[in-house]
């Protein structure tokens, strides 16, 4: 394995509208992560971006987002529809041939010019789910439920989540909706989709993050602090929610295998909780004890900028191996509704 | 860095409608033809890598998401990758790269299109009203290249009979057209000037497969493998003043970076045959010209000449190409597993005969997204 590292990151705040275009959002981001690292344009070996079309509600919208890479004269570039964890994963993947040695990363997405709940049951079966509007967060009321129905959870633990993470938030400068709450006083909030209530969900942002990967030599010239990618996986769970557990991951168990999550302490797990049930799913498939500090940065709950928000994982967590509070660290990112895809990255410092 | 081959390639029936399969059932046609190729199954396959054009061509945000069990995914990585129309080549090049990696030995790779569950122009015109289509916003470059090079106006209607009259012998191909000629190419309605109705692409319903694997893959297939022996990504920015549309300055780098990791000196000499991204008629003598395959002014020369016919010297589309079926995110992808079907020898009645190294390309948004690759019938051809 090619030794591969995050030597520089930005994102954006949290906004819950961000008035000018998604190339403006990450423009200033790769401007900044150049300018940390003295790096030129043409430094660059390799670009590559996550974003979604339908988000922007225009076919092509990535188009314009390689202006913010500046792309002329013309750059070596690809893109995923999907968030920017998988545009780092692919990033990753192609480092790994070991002839190339700089990869910037993106992610964006402006998700307040849509109503979300109307534009996300498309990603549902076009045949059988999609023309019931099965939406995102009514399959995250319906998870919920299974974890109430099999005991593996109560409101309280969900209430409890969502408690840690607003108040963690508020030391987030790039969060949008925090809050010094309790359990109690969240339980006595009514329901939006049974069992979840309003505070269960994410906030409606607009957002973006960079990274900016490099290989081993050219990685310790660039930075002090390194964040060293051990490794990346993801994995896939069916669509069809009943022919699931909905409660379990088998597919991230076995990437949380793979990558040997488990054969050295984590200090720090930033995971894509987007409904605060969805941690308690997560932290029991990967086997995150009380020890493990699950979002510190508040997480998804806090904001959440789809098609940027598992990259900000990602940001959030290697910033806090940078920064020496942590040296070895987990990021998940997910997509799809309940949970059906997820990614995962062990991040760790050290020259 | 680990070397990658085609062992499989699977296609679906290019159609206006394909009305028997969803769309799960078209990507699972070529997924398992693809696979069957290789004699390989699901099971065997470590990750998947998906294209397609705009998720609003059939109104289904994600496809990985809902596709996932049809392609065999769940419990494995999938990624879907989204380039305009080079889409299909760089979800080609992507899937190469995770074997290259080293990473994954085995992988799966799908592109489709189904265009007949939506408006293709309507969404490619961003979803708008008056939309000018994909011929609008090409055709002004091609009169561009025409004024520019003087070409006579017959060299696009040649294209688009030389492309249908191969397809003929592709029976996956989209249009079957057996009485096509220059006439009625010439009398078919103008849509865009220069371009006619019969120079222009169809709109197809359709998916492509290739089942990639390292060395030791390569040496257990049961069929002789295609090597990939370089592969190429450029993007421009789409619009700026002073910015050469006709033969956009990424379409050269890609070509010069590809020609250059594969070590090849003479393009036109030394590559046999080629698979090019020709939607509209014109655009065969652009890229002749845009990826250094002869001199400025010289592609129309090398159309009107018959080179590019099947059994000229440089045949290019001999599948009868994107003119003769266009599953607009798979059709990039067909580029690159027809060059591959030709240095296999598996190319059937539109073979060319002892190809030994081919060229699949695709290009897409305004002419400023490019993605190519070579292939070969040796791991290390040499030139």
């Amino acid at each position: 394995m090619e030794d591969v590292a995050i030597v520089a990151l930005a994102q954006t705040p949290c906004y819950r509208r961000y008035t000018d275009s998604e190339p403006s959002l990450l423009m200033g981001l790769v401007n900044q992560v150049l300018a940390e690292t003295g790096l030129e344009r043409r430094e660059i070996d390799f670009t590559i971006a996550g974003s979604c079309d339908y988000l922007s509600g225009m076919p092509f919208a990535f188009i314009s987002n390689v202006d913010a890479f500046g792309a002329w004269p013309p750059v070596y570039e690809s893109h995923v529809e999907m968030d920017g964890a998988w545009a780092l994963f692919e990033g990753f993947v192609r480092m790994q041939l070991g002839d190339i040695d700089t990869c910037l990363v993106a992610g964006s997405g402006k998700s307040s010019p849509g109503r979300p709940r109307e534009i996300f049951p498309l990603q549902a079966d076009p045949y059988y789910h999609a023309p019931l509007g099965l939406d995102p967060v009514s399959m995250a009321g319906i998870q919920a439920q299974c974890l109430l129905n099999t005991g593996k959870a109560s409101e309280r633990d969900f209430a409890e989540v969502v408690s840690r993470s607003r108040r963690d938030g508020q030391s987030n400068p790039n969060a949008q909706v925090t809050a010094d709450v309790s359990p109690d006083e969240l339980l006595k909030e009514p329901y939006y989709a049974s069992p979840l209530r309003r505070h269960d969900l994410p906030p409606i942002s607009d957002g973006a993050a960079v990274v900016l990967l490099a290989r081993g030599p050219v990685a310790r010239a660039l930075t002090k602090s390194p964040v060293w990618i051990r490794g990346i996986d993801h994995r896939m769970e069916s669509h069809h929610p009943g022919l699931r557990d909905l409660t379990a991951l088998p597919g991230l168990v076995t990437a949380a295998k793979k990558l040997g999550i488990q054969s050295a302490p984590i200090d720090v797990a930033e995971l894509c909780v987007r409904y605060s049930p969805e941690e308690i799913i997560l932290c029991s498939a990967l086997g995150l004890g009380r020890d493990v500090r699950i979002n510190p940065s508040g997480g998804p709950l806090c904001g959440h900028p789809v098609m940027a928000s598992g990259l900000v994982r990602v940001v959030e967590a290697a910033q806090r191996i940078a920064r020496g509070e942590a040296r070895r660290a987990i990021a998940h990112a997910a997509s799809g509704a309940a949970l059906q895809q997820n990614l995962l990255c062990v991040l760790e410092g050290g020259a | 860095m680990e070397r990658c081959a085609v062992v499989g390639i699977g296609q679906s029936k290019y159609s206006k409608r394909s009305e028997d399969l969803s769309i799960d059932g078209l990507v699972r046609v070529a997924a398992l033809r693809a696979l069957e190729d290789a004699e390989l199954t699901f099971s065997d396959i470590d990750a998947i890598v998906i294209g397609k054009a705009p998720d609003a061509l059939e109104g289904v945000i994600m496809p990985e998401l809902s596709l996932a069990d049809a392609l065999g995914a769940v419990g494995k990585p999938i990624h879907r990758v989204h380039t305009a129309g080079s889409v299909g080549a760089s979800t080609a090049i992507s899937a190469c790269t995770l074997v290259e990696s080293g990473m994954y030995q085995r992988v799966l790779t799908v592109c489709y299109e189904k265009q007949s569950d939506g408006n293709a122009t309507w969404a490619l015109g961003g979803g708008r009203s008056g939309s000018q289509g994909a011929g609008g916003s090409f055709a002004p470059w091609i009169r561009e290249y025409i004024s520019r090079s003087r070409a006579p106006e017959h060299i696009g209607w040649q294209v688009a009979v030389k492309d249908r009259r191969n397809a003929l012998k592709n029976p996956y191909a989209h249009l079957h057209l057996p009485d096509i000629s220059i006439e009625k190419v010439k009398e078919s309605p103008m849509l865009w000037d220069p371009l006619h109705f019969l120079e222009s692409c169809p709109s197809s319903d359709g998916a492509a497969a290739m089942v990639l694997t390292h060395a030791e893959g390569a040496k257990r297939a049961p069929r002789r493998p295609a090597w990939v022996i370089a592969h190429a990504k450029r993007t421009e920015t789409i619009q700026f003043p002073g910015r050469d549309t006709v033969k956009p300055a990424a379409g050269v780098e890609c070509a010069k970076a590809l020609y250059k990791k594969a070590g090849i000196t003479d393009p036109r000499r030394q590559i046999d045959c080629a698979e090019l991204y020709v939607p509209f008629s014109w655009y065969e003598p652009m890229w002749l010209e845009g990826h250094l395959l002869c001199g400025e002014g010289e592609g129309w020369k090398l159309t009107d000449s018959g080179a590019t016919e099947l059994g000229g010297d440089f045949p290019v589309n001999m599948s009868g190409g994107v003119l003769s079926s266009n599953p607009i995110g798979a059709s990039g992808m067909i580029r690159c597993l027809e060059a591959a079907s030709q240095v296999r020898g598996t190319a059937g009645d539109y073979q060319v005969e002892g190809a030994r190294v081919a060229l699949g390309h695709a290009y897409g948004g305004g002419a400023n997204y490019f993605a190519m690759w070579i292939v070969s019938s040796e791991p290390a051809p040499a030139f």
